[in-house]
């Protein structure tokens, strides 16, 4: 696939944290378009009304309305969202919690950092290898990773 | 059930049924290139290019994109052969596509936006994870067959490049086979 951008969803009640991933995705060389939310339930009537897709959704785990394994045991079940690539994050994780996670669908895991720079850093890394499994067709069911 | 599929013979397979569909002369050459016998008017490559779209495959016209997709070709190749391939990597590919390592080490980062190296072990690890879901082989039999050194070498890039260990990543996936038996059965009960 040649893409020239990615679509991405930002989902986080904390203003300041979408600021951050914002500005994170604009200085990087994969141009994104960027929509944003700050509840769950926005999220996911937003993700059941939209007929075209996107790319990559960031979503803290605990965001506010419905839990985040039930948004994505939803999205996971839902066949529209193959191309969807869950990227959730939280600040500290249980590795109870985190397999959870995993086995409830999403592709990766990230443990938030508390600075710009390792933030960016981790976001990078992220976006890269997502961008592999868009444009050279590599099997997405097999994408896990944490970082 | 589950299945497993060979991608190449897929691949190939969905393309020449299109192209006979289309009802071209046309000559299948290496992986994901096609010489046709005839020229297309404008309207037959737009229906050809919305038929194949269906399928997530699409027709490459920009020059340097096509070279960066034979370099992935090349890549796979190199890593799904049976066979060991007695050179370098950086040898291979030069000589299969008859152009300087340098330049296509150049082009491929700035198209790709990773380098080739660094694609190199992307596509093993995910081969590696095809085998561990796929095949009865263990990990040192992967290992071998993907040309480690040894399994800590291959458990070592499998964790660099995914954050979790091999064991990690099978026992997610068997998991996730389980709750998604657990789902179906539950729906069939109520």
């Amino acid at each position: 696939m040649t893409k020239e951008y990615l679509n991405v969803i930002l989902a986080d009640a904390d203003e300041g944290n979408l600021i951050l991933l914002e500005r994170i995705l604009q200085d990087f060389k994969i141009p994104s378009k960027i929509k944003t939310f700050t509840t769950s339930n926005q999220l996911m009537d937003y993700l059941r009304q939209n007929i075209m897709v996107e790319e990559v959704l960031f979503m803290d785990y605990r965001i506010p309305g419905k839990t985040c394994l039930d948004c994505l045991s939803e999205i996971k079940s839902n066949p529209k969202f193959d191309h969807l690539t869950t990227i959730i994050y939280s600040e500290n994780l249980s590795a109870a919690e985190e397999e959870e996670i995993f086995v409830a669908g999403t592709n990766v895991l990230m443990k938030k950092p508390d600075n710009y720079k390792d933030m960016k850093k981790s976001v990078t890394d992220i976006i890269s290898v997502t961008w592999q499994y868009h444009t050279a067709g590599l099997n997405k069911n097999n994408f896990i990773m944490k970082v | 059930m589950y299945v497993k599929f060979d991608f190449n013979t897929l691949c190939r397979k969905v393309l020449e049924e299109k192209l006979k569909d289309q009802g071209v002369k046309y000559r299948l050459l290496n992986f994901g290139e096609v010489e046709l016998c005839e020229s297309l008017t404008q309207e037959q490559c737009k229906a050809f290019r919305e038929n194949l779209e269906d399928y997530g495959i699409e027709i490459i016209e920009n020059q340097k994109t096509a070279l960066v997709q034979k370099i992935k070709d090349a890549i796979s190749e190199i890593i799904s052969s049976d066979e060991t391939i007695p050179v370098k990597a950086s040898i291979y590919i030069a000589e299969k596509l008859n152009h300087s390592y340098g330049y296509l080490s150049s082009l491929f980062s700035e198209v790709a936006n990773t380098s080739i190296e660094n694609f190199i072990i992307i596509q093993k690890i995910e081969y590696a994870k095809e085998l561990i879901i796929n095949s009865r082989q263990n990990l040192t039999e992967i290992a071998r067959k993907l040309n480690y050194s040894s399994v800590a070498h291959l458990s070592a890039q499998f964790k660099n490049m995914t954050g979790i260990t091999p064991s990690q990543f099978q026992k997610i996936i068997a998991l996730r086979r389980k709750a998604r038996q657990y789902d179906h059965q539950y729906s069939r009960a109520i």
